[in-house]
């Protein structure tokens, strides 16, 4: 008398999957209903079949436009590009601050109320955030290691907070070059694809806190304000204004807990 | 970068799939294409340390999906198969153009499970988590899409109920 079976048990009795103590139960039920044992034993034929028909093909050489599918593209994509035409005034700005800076020996940190901060976030936004090969220099599995490195960089211990309760995880971050001195970016992005990201510079003059202040740059929103030693702009160009507020609320408690 | 080097290395195993999935050369590297190019865009929601080859098919079978989907608008993939006529088994040559044409006629997502038990030989719950259904689903599927193919193999419809053994 042989021990009960199922389906279940044949099917991997078939794949060589049935774990070692039941393969001689199921053995025996085959010696003993032919029937299965056929049916059992062209499951295991066809398989062969089907590995064989196909293993040519692991042979074959691989097509050039395959292997270029997985190398780095130089092409801008269309939304870059998009990004760039409507940031267009916003650029054209900088590149004014820029070279009034640069005939101004010392510019007073007074007036700095963050609004070019907001700006270079934005347009950092704009170029980074459309990015599918490269979106970050240093991705989130390497987190200890991105903030170890941007708060030696910027002198100051940076955080990238967590967003997961608001529905953004960390993507990694990348140093930038800003007015003062190096900036922290870091990127989020959610399961629906949209992306955020965050802008961190050093506040060398001041020592101020301001509430949130709100710009938009061409298609791009922007909170920003300043905590002292930081100031922080929270860009992006695929959520509202309210999305984004919360996002900022969400960043400012991580920081100030 | 490590993980575009372990993509590389899988593109021959992503085309015979493919290539069993779909039939023609050609069409089954479209696929292909696109699933790297997926892959590539998506990489970095692949978490380091687990199942790239599981992942990497993952996104094949959505890439997949939507073809198809956006190819026959109005095709929902439903457990359909057209009738096969009577013919009784033949040579080898014939055998495996049979077997071709049997897994064509397979519905989709019994030739999905069926594929990567036999061809990339993978366990039942990584096929669960590749396709994203539940495990008694996998099963069931391959095992329906075993008896069907071994019908039209022999020349015989499929038996409407598989019979249990219990």
């Amino acid at each position: 008398m042989s021990e009960q079976v199922s389906e279940l048990d044949l099917q991997a009795y078939a794949d060589g999957k049935l774990p070692e103590e039941r393969r001689a139960a199921v053995a025996a039920w085959l010696a003993a209903n032919s029937e299965d044992a056929e049916r059992i034993d062209s499951y295991r034929r066809l398989a062969e079949e089907l590995r064989s028909t196909y293993e040519g093909v692991l042979a074959e050489p691989v097509p050039e436009r395959l292997q270029r599918a997985v190398r780095p593209a130089r092409a801008r994509r269309f939304a870059l590009v998009a990004m760039w035409a409507v940031l267009g005034a916003a650029l054209g700005a900088i590149a004014g601050w820029q070279l009034h800076d640069a005939w101004r020996p010392a510019p007073g940190p007074i007036a700095d109320t963050g609004a070019a901060m907001a700006r270079r976030a934005a347009v950092a936004h704009a170029v980074y955030s459309p990015e599918v090969r490269y979106p970050v220099e240093v991705r989130a599995d390497q987190e200890a290691h991105l903030l170890a490195w941007l708060s030696k960089r910027l002198g100051a211990p940076v955080r990238a907070p967590k967003l997961d309760a608001v529905g953004y995880s960390l993507m990694g971050g990348r140093l930038l070059p800003g007015e003062n001195g190096p900036v922290a970016h870091f990127m989020y992005q959610s399961e629906r694809g949209t992306r955020i990201t965050l802008y961190v510079r050093t506040e060398a003059a001041s020592n101020q806190e301001t509430a949130f202040r709100f710009a938009k740059e061409g298609n791009v929103r922007v909170f920003y304000w300043m905590d002292r030693k930081l100031g922080y702009a929270l860009s992006s160009a695929d959520i509202g204004k309210d999305d984004l507020f919360k996002v900022a609320n969400a960043v400012y408690q991580q920081l100030n807990p | 970068m490590n993980e575009a080097q372990r993509l590389v290395e899988l593109i021959p195993r992503l085309r015979r799939y493919a290539r069993a999935l779909v039939g023609d050369r050609a069409t089954a590297d479209d696929l292909v294409q696109d699933t790297l190019e997926r892959a590539w865009a998506k990489l970095h929601l692949y978490r380091r340390g687990t199942d790239l080859r599981a992942w990497l098919f993952t996104v094949m079978h959505n890439v997949h999906v939507n073809r198809v989907r956006a190819a026959r608008p109005t095709d929902t993939l439903e457990d359909e198969m057209p009738e096969l006529a009577q013919r009784a088994a033949q040579g080898d040559a014939l055998l495996v153009r049979d077997l071709d044409r049997g897994i064509a006629r397979l519905p989709a997502e019994q030739r999905a499970v069926l594929l990567l038990v036999t061809l990339e030989e993978m366990s039942y719950e990584q096929v669960a988590r590749t396709l994203g259904i539940p495990i008694g689903t996998v099963m069931s599927r391959l095992s329906r899409a075993r008896e069907k193919l071994r019908a039209m193999m022999l020349g015989q419809p499929a038996p409407a109920k598989l019979k249990i053994v219990k």
